[in-house]
């Protein structure tokens, strides 16, 4: 398609933490300089710098990107922001791969940072604002509210319940166990979810990745520069992105038709024709755990309605034919929003390269998909990694 | 430096309140305009009518009114009020409010929903909240109508219909 061919060549992560004492700049500098060591590189070799961070109103910093820039390394170079919501963290190594895939430059780093604690006593007031100003802000609405309404939605098309939907996060938070970034890592039960706080019926607390602070990065490289940095570059073999309407009330809450849209894009960039065969490892983005089912299916991993079913059946733990969330996902490693995003797609890069340590799935897996989703329950971004 | 060893400290309940925080209220004032569609519906609410819009090429009356239709990116072609009814798409019983604190066990609680109004294209919901009706009782497929303030007390705001009740 007269694209450049894109490799990860490097990854670094901090940790998740509630309240960091670093700040966001300091998160940024952390988890780049770790990805750049892992390339084996330096800054100086970094020639474009792409960072992705959510709403400004998290961190009171206006103009975020700005205030990151220099621990993100981007002082005096080419660095722009990016910011699709909850889809961030899969959008901006897609941004990044614009940049290499266009022949702009040959080594592109990728930041993703994220500091929701500086908004107290909790950041969940900030998106009061995420709602249209006039027609739903004056009824006091929290995010809690749409999540809520689209779980049910989808439990209630296919007959699904309150258990089949906790088993993703009993999976997750176990997973996260083996992560060594991991905020909220528990031995949960599915009784420990079912028996949470109620929130917001159908949804408790344990349902719920946790509000986190941290930061992620990746280094990605040309094809040339790729193959003189590492013998196992990992490529980036396929970006779908897509936008559904802001009239969230007006869509099918049960399916998330701009995720499917965002996967077909980059299966049919990657050549994927079967996905549910040809993916061998998924992370799904799972703030939520009914959104993992959701996802699986907006991905074509699954036919509709499906996916909890083989969740229940061990299809998706690590040892299942298609392991979704290995890393532990939002709800385990946490959930610093658009880092979230960008440390699934750090899984698939440690996955395809046998590098996930005790996460690590059986079967020299080849090919696997990172997918974010945010907004307004309206953006997909999903991105197709290959070894 | 590896991922296994980055440095990074989560502060604790108790250093976190020791730690010097310099608090920022922003005392930000915002005056939207109400635009050309959702100011003809936002009128329509302050005469107790919920009003839509019609666009004749993809044969829709959507909600809430607005000026163009975003499927066919054209101007929408007429105005035109809906049912003050309409059934519960999908609803949640909430605990918390906007700002995540915890209503108190003695609070009623809150009941958002989805409501796809009568007259509007299917599918067509909007966001309200539920009242006069046991948690407990609430269903998916539940027909519901709005519950207006008194006339002389309607502003022109989403919160003239004060919420939507079984009928
Ligand atoms: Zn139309």
């Amino acid at each position: 398609m007269g694209f450049r061919k894109v490799a990860i060549v490097g990854a670094g992560i901090t940790k998740f933490v509630r309240r960091a004492q670093e700040t966001g700049p300091e998160m940024s500098y952390l988890a780049s300089k770790t990805a750049l060591d892992q390339a084996g590189l330096k800054l100086k070799d970094v020639e474009m710098i792409t960072l992705g961070s959510a709403p400004d109103a998290f961190d009171g910093v206006h103009m975020k990107g700005e205030y990151l820039l220099s621990g993100a390394g981007g002082n005096n170079k080419p660095y722009i922001r990016n910011f699709v919501g909850g889809g961030t963290g899969v959008f901006a190594p897609i941004h990044g791969w614009m940049h290499v895939a266009s022949g702009a430059c040959d080594v592109c780093l990728v930041v993703c940072s994220e500091k929701m604690s500086s908004c107290h006593p909790h950041p969940q007031g900030a998106f009061l604002t995420i709602f249209d100003h006039t027609t739903e802000q004056p009824l006091k609405p929290t995010l809690i509210w749409i999540f809520a309404l689209e779980m049910r939605r989808y439990m209630e098309t296919y007959g699904l319940s309150k258990a089949d939907i906790a088993r993703v996060a009993v999976k997750n938070k176990n997973n996260a166990l083996d992560h060594p970034s991991a905020q909220v890592a528990e031995a949960v039960t599915l009784d420990d979810v079912l028996n949470s706080e109620v929130l917001a019926e159908p949804v408790h607390r344990l349902d719920i990745s946790p509000a986190s602070d941290g930061a992620a990065a990746v280094v990605l490289a040309s094809e040339e520069v790729a193959k003189r940095l590492t013998d196992k570059p990992v490529w980036i073999d396929g970006v779908g992105w897509n936008l559904d309407t802001a009239y969230w009330a007006t869509k099918d809450l049960y399916y998330p038709r701009y995720v499917e849209k965002a996967a077909r894009m980059a299966y049919e960039m990657a050549g994927i024709t079967e996905p549910h065969k040809e993916i061998q490892v998924a992370e799904p983005y799972d703030p939520f755990d009914y959104k993992e089912l959701h996802h699986m299916e907006g991905l074509l991993l699954c036919e509709r309605g499906e996916a909890a079913r083989l969740t229940a059946e061990g299809f998706t733990a690590r040892t299942g034919n298609l392991p979704t969330c290995p890393s532990g996902g939002a709800l385990g490693v946490g959930n610093p929003i658009a880092a979230t995003g960008l440390m699934k797609v750090i899984e698939i890069f440690l996955q395809l390269r046998e590098e996930a340590g005790k996460r690590q799935i059986p079967g020299k897996p080849r090919v696997g998909v990172a997918q974010a989703w945010g907004d307004l329950m309206q953006v997909g971004t999903v991105i197709v990694l290959r070894r | 430096m590896k991922i296994e060893n980055v440095p990074m400290k989560g502060l604790s309940s108790e250093e976190y309140e020791k730690t010097l925080k310099i608090p920022w209220n922003p005392n930000l004032q915002y005056a939207w305009d109400n635009g050309i569609g959702i100011g003809k519906y936002l009128h329509a609410l302050k005469e107790g009518k919920i009003l839509a819009s019609y666009c004749e090429k993809c044969n829709r009356i959507i909600l809430p009114a607005r000026a163009f239709c975003e499927m066919c990116w054209r101007p929408t072609d007429a105005y035109l009020p809906v049912q003050d009814t309409g059934i519960v798409n999908t609803f949640a019983i909430c605990h918390v409010n906007w700002d995540a604190s915890r209503l108190k066990p003695n609070e009623p609680r809150h009941i958002p929903a989805v409501i796809e109004i009568d007259g509007a294209s299917p599918g067509q919901g909007i966001l309200h909240l539920l009242g006069n009706v046991e948690p407990s009782k609430v269903k998916i497929g539940m027909k519901v109508k709005a519950v207006w303030k008194p006339a002389e007390e309607r502003t022109g705001s989403i919160t003239d219909i004060l919420f939507f009740e079984p009928y």
